[in-house]
């Protein structure tokens, strides 16, 4: 049985809002954060789409000593972890005298390896990378500066899964907590959004190519989807037992009740139903609830051709005789990628919170096999008390996450 | 290059990008004490130095390095080598 988990603190810096405040806004309104970056067509992508979004200037908030070492993603994860701490109500004297957690998602840091490489090459010597440069260059940057500024005593690595990275960073977490091995666990997910991060993804031409509409080419389940828009950003949420949450008075936001995963152990890119439905059941099952008993699925639906088509027949297989409503937040976002699997929680905990159903924007009309799911194309007013959330990423590694409104 | 541009040039950088309070920059002052400098900054400050003034320090130099002034002096000594 295990130990409750609860999510006390949410945090998010992503194209449709940099803090829960402007993200709830863009969810109930169903705006768009996609648009067109020159710089890639100039450097040879088939598509200049991605998600648009500053990067945050954190002098003043961070010593010197702590910025050289953060990559692009990993100073969108400090602005969401801190927005998540502070929503916890965690302060610098808890994580001072607890032992607390930190477990991010994250897959990548190529600009700063490439930036590196490229003055190797000028340079012809390694000490004028700087001192920064390897710690922005690893994959568990993230984890690895974070953990040092808010001086995490618990566990603390990075989970490299593709574009399931930060669903399995939560069900790690939650496990963890649940088993009784930790009280409190940081968790999340980060992406950068750059050039050098996704021309080996646009490569494969899976990338949509309406560029002149940008707000529109992201079309998850729509029978004209011609492929996915690379975005990022981070999100965070505060994990823990609920005996801590209550000891410590904090807000309690939402119940994860639930993880399921699975591998396909097929192709490398090409989804797989069998291997998706396995996740979505051991999620069920390590849950304890029945289909009927889901208000909503936020699908993975990442708005290429064969990926939605796979989703929806695995979601069919298991949900047909309920009819369960149905979005992909990606229409609004873009794909996440390593962040996806954790932000579509943050995004959950606040249509959980706020009673509504995200829009899977720009869906006109489904094709004849995506015509059995219930999409939610419009703002939908809806008492959600029990969500879950799919991420499937390349490798066939699948994440499934349940989460449910906490009652005592 | 005389030894009052490399130190206009050194100190507004220690100021803008090492975080100094300026009035602390002081040619007689304790170089390492001042800057807080771990083994990582040492990484940086060849790279300050490379990037403003062209030439490279070694570890080996840095031994030498007491005060502000001894600092300047380096550099100089560098750049006319």
């Amino acid at each position: 049985m295990g130990r409750r988990v609860v999510i006390t603190g949410i945090g998010i810096y992503s194209c449709i809002g940099k803090n829960i405040k402007e993200v709830t806004k863009s969810l109930m309104d169903g705006r768009s954060g996609i648009g067109y970056d020159p710089e890639r067509k100039e450097m040879g992508y088939r598509s200049a789409l991605t998600g648009i979004l500053d990067i945050p200037n954190l002098k003043g908030d961070l010593s010197r000593r702590q910025r050289v070492s953060l990559a692009e993603e990993a100073i969108y994860a400090y602005v969401s972890t801190k927005e998540a701490l502070d929503s916890a109500k965690i302060d610098d004297n808890f994580l001072d005298n607890n032992i607390i957690g930190m477990i991010f998602g994250n897959d990548s840091s190529a600009k700063a390896v490439m930036e590196s490489i490229d003055k190797i090459r000028i340079k012809k010597d390694t000490t004028l990378l700087g001192s920064g440069s390897i710690f922005q260059s690893m994959n568990s940057t993230v984890t690895m500066n974070l953990s040092t500024i808010f001086r995490i005593k618990g566990i603390n690595f990075t989970i490299s899964a593709a574009c399931s990275s930060g669903g399995h960073s939560i069900g790690t977490a939650y496990n963890l907590i649940k088993s009784g091995m930790q009280d409190t666990i940081i968790c999340g997910g980060a992406q950068e959004v750059n050039p050098y991060a996704f021309g080996s993804f646009d490569g494969l031409g899976v990338f949509s190519i309406n560029e002149n509409e940008p707000e529109k080419a992201s079309k998850p389940f729509d029978k004209e989807r011609d492929g996915l828009i690379p975005s990022g950003g981070a999100a965070t949420l505060i994990l823990e037992s609920l005996d801590s949450a209550l000891e410590r008075k904090a807000p309690i936001l939402a119940e994860v009740i639930g993880y399921g995963f699975s591998s396909n152990g097929k192709h490398i890119s090409a989804p797989d139903v069998d291997g998706q439905v396995r996740s979505i059941d051991m999620a069920l099952k390590n849950a304890g609830v029945n289909p009927a008993e889901i208000d909503y699925i936020n699908a993975h639906a990442t708005s290429t051709p064969l990926g939605d088509e796979c989703e929806a027949a695995a979601i069919y297989s298991i949900f047909k005789a309920f009819n369960t409503p149905v979005s992909s937040t990606k229409s609004m976002t873009g794909h996440e990628c390593w962040m996806s699997g954790a932000s579509e929680i943050v995004y959950s905990v606040i249509m959980m919170q706020n009673n509504f159903i995200a829009p899977n924007i720009n869906f006109n009309k489904a094709d004849e096999s995506l015509s059995k799911i219930n999409i939610i194309a419009k703002p939908f007013k809806k008492e959600l008390n029990t969500i879950m959330s799919n991420s499937f990423g390349f490798g066939g590694t699948n994440s499934n996450l349940i989460i449910k409104k906490y009652e005592s | 290059m005389n030894l009052n541009e490399i130190s206009k040039i050194t100190n507004e950088v220690l100021v803008e990008e090492f975080e100094v309070e300026e009035g602390l920059i002081i040619g007689k002052a304790n170089f390492r004490e001042t800057l807080d400098l771990d083994s990582l900054d040492y990484v940086d400050l060849v790279v300050f130095v490379e990037e403003n003034f062209g030439v490279k320090l070694t570890a080996e130099d840095f031994q030498a390095v007491v005060t502000f002034d001894d600092f300047y002096n380096l550099i100089f000594i560098k750049i006319n080598e």
